[in-house]
Formats: structure tokens, sequence, C-alpha cells
């Protein structure tokens, strides 16, 4: 994991990003990242890897010189047919990608999700209350991050009841296919057809609830703000894009309570600090790891020239603990201000739902502070591997009642 | 800050605006404005007319207004490059969503948001129609680079061919074709009438309604208040509240600094916030329930923040 100079003119790695090894425990690939340079050509893939926080941050943010729209995973769609018809948010730029984000920005505004706080908090009080009652050790993931996003979101967005359960396999798969064609892509090919077919007759008007974020899509199009055949890729994007991401941010804040027993006292202390609890703990674990961009154009960074049409990889993960941003980054700290972490991106494509993400986990995480005294591992937990989001497969706790 | 002055027509000059630190601006799209800052509390707002391809400069231009209150005056008369103001926004109410066409109808200076739409209507080759009027042909701005646009611009100096004769225009227009207008309030209501008839979201004004009572913008500082019985902390000129509340030890949480996310949303109890964001509509900043932290001010002497 040395680096060294090489005829691309940047500090290179020959570290596998997506290997085993680093999927999972990235941290030490991560400072091995930030501390070769600013910028790392990654010799695996040919591609440049930016780690450190303020380089992150700028390219994100400059859309100009990055490009979203020759896709945010490792395939070149300048030269690679996408698996999927590409999203018309993630995977696009300006101009294209204005009316779309617009619609839906308006859709999962803080504003326009107060309606729905009373019932997110109801529901997770009841979820909380289920598990409690429980005599056996829980299993975090299994019973509460995994569970109340769908006990809600799926509901909010206006799907039928029937197949919800196709949406965490195809994020899982979706997630995986921003990575190379490895081993675990190619687990999830078998059944990926049935369930992509699932999530896309989803999309479709007459399969939405009224008044559902679904809904409120196809009414954009009849606005004329979005067109009619936009309408289903955006429904699409909430399906991609709002379970998986939340279920991890959701083990990723239940994981640093249980390992911070002084965090969680102050949490029940005060459990208004449950916002700033979530997005601390997005900021420590990045449930989103990485995302590509492209250059538009040759872009100078760091005395290197990265050649137009080159992928470039940032690691959310590691900016979000670079020392040279944060102080102790590697602490779970609840008198921190994670704000500025770029857990959720930053700039034009900066996460659509980050609202929805931290209203589900304000609820979910209240709840808990105010109904459970104690709250701790009860077992190894065991990570669950995926090309771009960090994950745990399981996180045995225990739980006791106030 | 300034960073040139340009005179575009009779009585119009364009701006150009960079941060005084070389940063980028916040993003925009067509159809977005700024509002400008200007001395003795005058606040006003411009379309931006530049390329946001450029992440470092936005172009407005501006009209002397003859019977306004002095901030087209200020413009004209007295400011110059290298002098600093401040900026609120940019937002937008007046998107450029997608269509098969586009008709966009400009009097006078209401060319301004037009342009970057015309850019981009270009950039994806949807077939487009500019009908232009003005009072004179030398009071109308940017038509020299309209017209390299051949027979898609149709300009109209009312001095040679009288009012714009919209009906004709609009006859000529498929009904799919959206239509953009923005100028004066006579035109808006006219193009309203002739297009009252065209489905729903097809026409689209933007319509700047100067406040009655521009409210008295502060230059100095400003307590703020946290919660009706809560401490106060002193929020200096040139400190955001974000800022001001995170030195004295309360973090808000905030993402984009730029008034542009949403995150640092918080609740107003009392007193008159200067809302300097790119989130609240007009109506919401006349309620004033809410304010985004990051980059909005007060303009009263104390703000009662619910937090």
């Amino acid at each position: 994991m040395t680096a060294r100079t090489t005829r691309a003119d940047a500090p290179t790695m020959d570290t596998d990003p997506f290997g085993p090894d680093v999927l999972e425990d990235p941290i030490p690939f991560h400072t091995a990242l930030r501390d070769a340079g600013e910028l790392v050509y990654l010799s695996r893939y040919d591609v440049y890897g930016l780690g450190r926080y303020a380089h992150v941050h700028a390219a994100l943010s400059d859309w100009q010189s990055f490009e979203s729209g020759a896709g945010v995973g490792l395939s070149n769609f300048r030269r690679e047919k996408p698996w999927r018809p590409p999203s018309l948010l993630l995977e696009a730029d300006p101009p294209q990608h204005d009316a779309p984000r617009w619609a839906l920005e308006e859709i999962l505004s803080a504003r326009s999700l107060r309606a729905l706080e009373q019932q997110w908090t109801a529901t997770a009080e009841q979820l909380v209350d289920e598990v409690l009652a429980r005599d056996e050790p829980i299993d975090a993931v299994r019973d509460l991050a995994a569970v109340f996003p769908l006990r809600v979101f799926p509901d909010a967005v206006g799907l039928c009841a029937d197949g919800r359960e196709n949406l965490l396999p195809y994020g899982d798969h979706l997630f995986n296919a921003f990575g190379p064609h490895n081993e675990l892509v190619e687990r999830g090919l078998s059944q990926i057809g049935q369930v992509s077919a699932w999530v896309n007759s989803q999309c479709a008007r007459d399969r939405l609830a009224p008044d559902g974020f679904g809904a409120r899509i196809w009414e954009a199009a009849d606005r004329g703000d979005i067109t009619h055949e936009q309408a289903p890729l955006i429904v699409r994007s909430l399906l991609s894009a709002g379970v998986d991401t939340t279920v991890n941010g959701l083990a990723a804040i239940l994981h640093a309570l249980a390992t911070s027993p002084s965090q969680w006292q102050r949490l029940r202390a005060d459990p208004g600090l449950s916002r700033i609890a979530f997005d601390e703990a997005v900021r420590l674990e990045s449930p989103v790891q990485t995302f590509f961009r492209t250059a538009t154009r040759d872009v100078r960074v760091a005395d290197v020239t990265i050649p137009e049409g080159t992928k470039i990889l940032m690691f959310l993960g590691a900016a979000n603990r670079d020392p040279r941003h944060w102080k102790d980054p590697d602490r779970f700290d609840l008198s921190r201000n994670p704000s500025g972490h770029v857990g959720f991106g930053m700039g034009i494509h900066q996460c659509a739902g980050q609202h929805v993400a931290r209203l589900e986990a304000a609820a979910l995480v209240t709840a808990l502070a105010q109904r459970v005294r104690t709250l701790e591992l009860a077992g190894a937990p065991r990570r669950h591997h995926n090309n771009t989001l960090r994950a745990w497969a399981s996180l045995p706790i225990a739980i006791t009642p106030s | 800050m300034v960073e040139e002055k340009t005179r575009r027509a009779d009585d119009v000059v364009s701006l150009r605006l960079v941060d005084p630190g070389g940063h980028r601006l916040p993003d925009w799209a067509p159809g977005a404005h700024i509002d400008l800052l200007l001395p003795g509390g005058l606040t006003r707002q411009y379309s931006l007319c530049g390329d946001r391809w450029d992440p470092l400069a936005y172009e407005v231009a501006v009209l002397r207004e003859r019977h306004g209150r002095g901030g087209s005056a200020y413009i004209h008369d007295r400011l110059q490059p290298g002098d600093r103001l401040d900026i609120g926004g940019p937002r937008n109410n007046f998107h450029l969503v997608p269509a098969d066409r586009y008709l966009f109808i400009a009097g006078g200076i209401g060319i301004t948001p037009l342009i970057p739409m015309i850019a981009q209507a270009s950039l994806l080759r949807i077939p487009w129609m500019l009908l232009y009027g003005g009072r004179t042909r030398t009071s109308m701005a940017y038509l020299d680079a309209l017209s390299d646009n051949g027979d898609k611009v149709t300009a109209r100096p009312q001095d040679e061919f009288g009012l714009l004769e919209l009906d004709e225009a609009l006859a000529a227009q498929p009904v799919g074709t959206k239509i953009y207008c923005c100028g004066p309030e006579p035109l808006l209501q006219a193009v309203q009438a002739c297009a009252a008839d065209r489905p729903v979201g097809h026409l689209r004004l933007e319509r700047f309604v100067p406040k009655d009572q521009p409210p008295p913008l502060r230059t100095t500082g400003f307590e703020v208040q946290l919660g009706a019985d809560g401490p106060v902390v002193r929020v200096a000129p040139g400190c955001s509240v974000l800022d001001a509340l995170e030195a004295a030890g309360t973090n808000v949480l905030s993402s984009c600094r730029q008034g542009t996310c949403g995150t640092c949303e918080t609740g107003v109890l009392a007193g008159e916030p200067d809302h300097r964001d790119s989130l609240l509509t007009d109506e919401e900043r006349a309620r004033s329930t809410s304010m985004f932290v990051c980059v909005s001010r007060s303009c009263s002497d104390r703000l009662v923040l619910d937090l």
C-alpha cells in the first residue's frame, strides 16, 4: 500500500479499492490514499482518486469540470452501454439535470416533509416498543435499520404492498454496479432482471397511491415542469437511492451509539441531539463511500493534468475522516459540528433525499433515546460488502427499557 | 465585487460580479435572479444573464429606472469596478422546463432572464423564437449578440413597429410550445390574455413585484437570542449567524453554506430576518417563520430563534 511516482505524474497506488480487504475495513486504505497525495493514480482501474476533504469537496462542487453524465460508476458511458437507462438525476448534468432535480427537490424539501413527521415519529415509537418487548437479543440491522425505512418510505412514495422485498436487493445491486464487474456484481446478476422489472413497473402512474411522492412527481409532469417520459425515471430514482442508503445510515448511527456509551448517555439526556448525531454518524461511516466523475476537459489538479474523459474516484469516506479538516476524525462525538461533511455529496448532485433520511433518523433515534436505557453491542458485528455502500450485515445489540 | 461595468444600451449597464476571494459563486440555472443589497437599505432583484458554465462570475443588466427610488441610479452613477456589494440568492421562480419548442417574449430589460434560456435552448437544439420589443432600437440590450440567430429573433422597437403583435406570434406556435415572457406589466397581461387557452404550465411569466417598503437592511451587527428565554449571541457584520452561533457553542447542522441545500433551516420566533437564501418563496419570506442561518441575516436589532 505504499505510494510511488510513475509516468502518470501522480503518486500511484495499486491496491484494489473494491477488493474484499478494503471493503471489510477501508480506513487503512483511506489513510494511505490521503497521505500519498492530493491526487492519486489508481493503477488497478486506470483512474484517479481523491481522498482529501478539500479536494473531494472541490471536485464534487465543480460540475463544469467533472461530469456525471458519463456515469458515476467505473463504467464510462461515453464508451460502454449502461446496465439500465441512466438516471435523470444522478447520471445527468446541466442542463438536462435541471428540471428533474428541481421537481424532486420541491417534493422532498424539508418543508413539504413536515406533514410526515408526526406519523413517522409514532411509527418509530411503535417499532421501538415492539423490539423492547422481545426477550431475546436483537439485531439492530434486521430488527431496526432494515425495518424502519421500509415501514415509512414506501408508503410515503405510494408503493403498493406487494413486492416491496425487491427494494433492498435492487439497491444493493445498483450500488455494486457502480464498482468494477467483480464477484459482488456477478452475484446480483441472477435475480436483477426480475427485481428491476418489479421496480420499473412500480414507477407507472397507476401503480402509485395518490398524495405520495410518486404521485406528486406525475403531477409535476402534468404541470409541464418535467415531461411525462421523465416521470417514471424520477420515481425510479426514489426507489433506487432511497432505501439501502437510509438502512445503512441508520445502521451506522446504531453502531456508533452501541459502541460509544458516553455519547449514548449524552443523547439520552438530550434527545434533541439526534439530528446532529445522525449527521455525525453519516460523516464517520459514510454509508455511500465513493462516486466517480469524468473529466469534461483536461483538468489540472495538484500539478497533474487529468486527461479529458478520464474517470476520477472520489472517496467520500476518506474525506469525511481527513485529519487535515476534522479534529480527531475517527471519534464519534456529539459535541462536534459535522456540518459540511460530504456523506450526502456536495453541489448540484447533493442527495435530494437528505431531508427524508434525516427525518427517518430523527424519528427512530429520538424514540430510542426516550425509551431505551442501555444500548450495547451483544456480539460481533458483521460487515456486508458492497462496492459503494459501507454496510452492516448484522449488528447484535442488547437493549433495556427506560 | 464588481469586476466590470459595461454599457449595453441606452440606460442599460451590465455588471460582472465576482467573489472577492476568487471562489465559486452558488450555482444557478436560467431564470434565476439575485438580490443586490445597495447602500441605504435598498434591495433590488436582477436576473442572471451570464454563462452558468463560468462558476466564478455573475452577470446582471440594470436599466436606469426614471421613476425609481434610487437603486438603479446608484448602480448607473456611483457603482464602480472594484466596489463591493452583498448579494442574496440566487433564487429561481422562472425555471426553464423541458419543451418541444419555446417562444420567448421580452419587453425591454425583460430580455435578461431570457438570454441564458436562449443559450440553453440552442445548446439542446430545441427550436425557439424570440419576440423582442423595446422603446427604441438603441434601448434594447444585447440586440447585437442576439441578431446572430437570424430569423429566430424578431426585434420590434416600438417607435418603428408599434406594440408587439402577440396574437400573430402565438397563433404561429403549436400547442406544445412553452411560452416565456418577461417585461413590463402591460406586456405580461397582454400575453396572458392571448395565451389563455394554452394548456396549464405552458405560459410562464417573470414578474418582479417591487416591495412597497424595502426592509431596513443593516450594515451593523445585531443580536440573536436562542429561544424565548435563552442566551443572546452577538452577530458582527461580515460574520454569519451560523458562525456566530457556533462560536458561542451552539451547533446548528448545515451543509452547503450557500443557502441552497436547506439543512440549516431554523425557526424564527421574533424579529425580522433579512432572507438571502435560494429556497424560500416570496410568500414564505413574507411569513418569515424560518430562516437559513448560513446566509440570512437580520433587519431588526434582535432575532429570537427556535434553538
